[in-house]
């Protein structure tokens, strides 16, 4: 599939995320749709290790590196300057890891939004605290291995829902997106670009060191947590409008499960368990898509 | 033009006359009469700024910082637990080198509950990195506050303006609230060294290697020692438009002084009472008011109180564990100059207790009387 994306990069090779790494493939195609005239703010995460240390830089885009829970805010104040100085041209993005949104940075990334602050925030969920070594966060799914949920402690919450939680602000634009599905992420993103407001962009990237999975598997990964209703593709315009963008094929999530070292541990009832949770919260967003049609 | 201005206010009119272009803040007593002023120019075009109403303190620091980046002038304010909440990012933004003006209104920490004056909230960020400017009337804030922004512009560090609560922020006092042209002979447009740029894509804030980290903060630390120096160019280029000017300490009859009480904040203004009395009776007694707190104008200390016999350090704060704040620096300022005088430390007014003249008075016959300091703190009126 052709992709409507200039040839342009914004991002120099030799970068130092690890090999598979979903994180840098989103950002490489997160900054094709969003071109030069872009200010990325990016607060701590592992991204503020793939962007380079001083003097160098990965991105050829300036970023703004900042405090782990201070995405929200820091990007408010950047488009704050810019609009006094006239800018009107330029896109302020927020790139946190899930930490960085779901937990620590919830509260800057929730005022933001409430003060509906033209932006866009993209979260790129690696469903970990990688860049200090996989301890869990709110984003980690259920039934999963952490540095922090070792052993039989491993994760007995369910994953909260970012997005739901987006929506509920009734912010113009909020999406989920997946780096297995570039010309997807792609449109969101210039879709969201396109619109006033804050807009938030959730995307799935898959870590292959933190979710013990060989690199080469990392995209293969990323399509079954679409194709099994896992991580589902849609979007929500102004709090209401749902859009389903991916009917998938229905895959049962233990053909997923089963790939990842993160939940080796996990019996086959588990896994029942699980196939469960995951149909309810498809049937409630199949139900959310249809009500407001 | 002089009017009678609440201290609070004379932080909003200067705002207004450095025409800053971001502000961005969080209600906290007894700050809220500085940012609603403020919020009142703003939506009735007295300022052309952008008012950030955020969630919080950590939040709105953190949007200066976002927005100084891009090379905008900005201000915020806060007190007590509000700065506090923002320790993390005061380290922020002088790392970050971001010439941010913030007033700073004294109060008292919790628990319990107390909104009165006590110096320890700024104090406790001295190693923070930022400039630390403490004033005694409603003039000395609004002045204070436009050669903060000079300041910090020159040296790239930002700059606290600190003034008591009530005392200070809520008292209302007749004030010379200059003209705009003065202003901007005086302050003229911000002119940044960097700033956020497409054109020039950088990277802000990045992971720095130990050499090069270490190289950074030495930057910081010279950047301090130029504040020192800059400061009373500062001074004489600001009196030669205003007819006003302030010392990083001022030395009020020390020449002569046998004991040098040493003030900060409004409790000097008390203090200047006191010593007009004592000197009335053939005291030797002189103030060294403390202005400038970072970057600690040693020499100036030094040279003030060479030929005292005793120093006598009134803290409206705590080190808990240590002693007052500014009894520890003046001793540590003078502690390798030959035949230095002792210093005695007087704890008073914390929490927002009066310093009343009598007060003072009990602290300078008891320095009087005892040859040496028996503790390093004495605390009075408890
Ligand atoms: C206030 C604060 N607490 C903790 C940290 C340490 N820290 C840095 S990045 C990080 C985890 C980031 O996780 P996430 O946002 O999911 O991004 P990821 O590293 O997984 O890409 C933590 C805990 C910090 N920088 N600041
Ligand atoms: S730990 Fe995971 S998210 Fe971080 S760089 Fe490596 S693969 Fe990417
Ligand atoms: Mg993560």
């Amino acid at each position: 599939m052709e992709l409507d994306t200039k040839d342009d990069e914004y991002m120099y090779s030799g970068h130092v995320g690890c090999p598979g790494c979903g994180a840098a493939i989103a950002m490489r195609f997160t900054l094709k749709a969003l071109g030069a005239k872009t200010i990325v703010v990016l607060p701590a995460c592992c991204w503020s290790i793939i962007a380079g240390p001083y003097p160098q830089s990965t991105l050829k885009v300036p970023v703004i590196h900042s405090a782990f829970e201070t995405g929200g805010a820091v990007a408010s104040g950047v488009r704050a300057a810019l609009d006094v100085k006239g800018d009107t041209e330029t896109t302020v993005v927020t790139w946190a890891g899930d930490g960085g949104t779901f937990d620590i940075g919830f509260q800057a990334l929730s005022g933001a939004v409430e003060r509906n602050e033209d932006f866009i925030y993209v979260c790129y969920d690696n469903e970990a605290y990688m860049n200090t070594g996989v301890q869990r966060s709110s984003s980690t799914p259920y039934g999963a291995w952490t540095t922090t949920t070792p052993g039989q402690d491993w994760k007995k919450m369910r994953k909260k829902n970012i997005v739901e939680a987006l929506v509920a602000h009734r912010i113009p634009y909020a999406a989920t997106a997946n780096i297995a599905f570039p010309e997807d992420l792609v449109r969101k993103v210039q879709k969201a670009k396109a619109l006033k407001g804050s807009k938030f962009i959730h995307v799935y990237a898959s870590c292959p060191t933190g979710w013990r999975i060989p690199s080469e598997m990392s995209v293969k990964i990323a399509r079954m947590a679409v194709q099994t209703n896992i991580f589902p593709l849609y979007e929500v315009e102004n709090g209401n409008k749902y859009t389903i963008n991916y009917k998938p094929k229905e895959y049962l999530v233990r053909e997923y499960f089963k790939l990842q070292g993160r939940f080796r541990h996990l019996t086959d009832r588990d896994l029942d368990q699980i196939q469960e949770m995951v149909n309810e919260d498809w049937e409630v967003l199949l139900r959310k898509a249809a009500e407001r049609v | 033009m002089k009017r009678v201005i609440e201290g609070s206010h004379a932080v909003a009119e200067a705002v207004r006359l450095a025409g800053v272009q971001v502000i961005s803040a969080y209600p906290i007593t007894p700050q809220t009469h500085i940012v609603e002023l403020l919020s009142e120019y703003c939506a009735s075009g007295i300022m052309d700024a952008r008012f950030l109403r955020v969630e919080s303190e950590h939040s709105a620091l953190a949007a200066l910082i976002g927005a100084q980046s891009c090379g905008v002038r900005t201000f915020t304010a806060t007190s007590s637990q509000g700065l506090a909440l923002m320790h993390e990012l005061l380290h922020w933004t002088s790392g970050a080198r971001l010439p941010i003006v913030m007033a700073e209104v004294n109060r008292a920490l919790a628990p319990g509950w107390n909104i009165w004056t006590d110096q320890t909230d700024s104090l406790a960020q001295r190693d923070t990195g930022w400039i630390q400017l403490y004033c005694e009337d409603g003039q000395e804030v609004l002045d204070s506050m436009l050669q903060a922004y000079r300041l910090a512009e020159r040296v790239y560090l930002p700059v606290m303006v600190v003034l008591d609560a009530f005392y200070l922020s809520h008292t209302y006092e007749p004030v010379d609230v200059p003209a705009e042209a003065d202003v901007d002979r005086f302050l003229p447009r911000y002119e940044p060294r960097f700033q956020v740029d497409t054109e020039n894509p950088c990277a802000f804030g990045q992971l720095v290697p130990p050499g090069f980290y270490m190289k950074m903060r030495q930057n910081i630390a010279m950047a301090m020692d130029e504040a020192l120096v800059r400061f009373d160019q500062i001074q004489e280029e600001f009196y030669g438009i205003f007819q006003r000017r302030y010392g990083p300490v001022e030395a009020i009859s020390c020449n002569d002084a046998e004991i040098i009480l040493v003030t900060s904040g409004t409790a000097t203004s008390t203090c200047r009472l006191v010593l007009r009395k004592l000197r009335d009776r053939g005291e030797k007694v002189g103030i060294l008011k403390m202005k400038l707190f970072r970057p600690f104008p040693v020499a100036m200390v030094r040279k003030a109180t060479s030929r005292a016999k005793k120093i006598a350090v009134i803290d409206r704060n705590f080190s808990f564990g240590a002693s007052g704040i500014f009894a520890q620096e003046l001793r540590a300022a003078l502690c390798n100059t030959p035949g230095r005088p002792p210093v005695f430390g007087y704890i008073a007014g914390i929490g927002g207790l009066d310093i009343t003249m009598e007060l003072l008075e009990e602290i300078y016959w008891k320095t009087k009387e005892a040859a040496y300091p028996e503790n390093e703190s004495v605390w009075m009126g408890v």
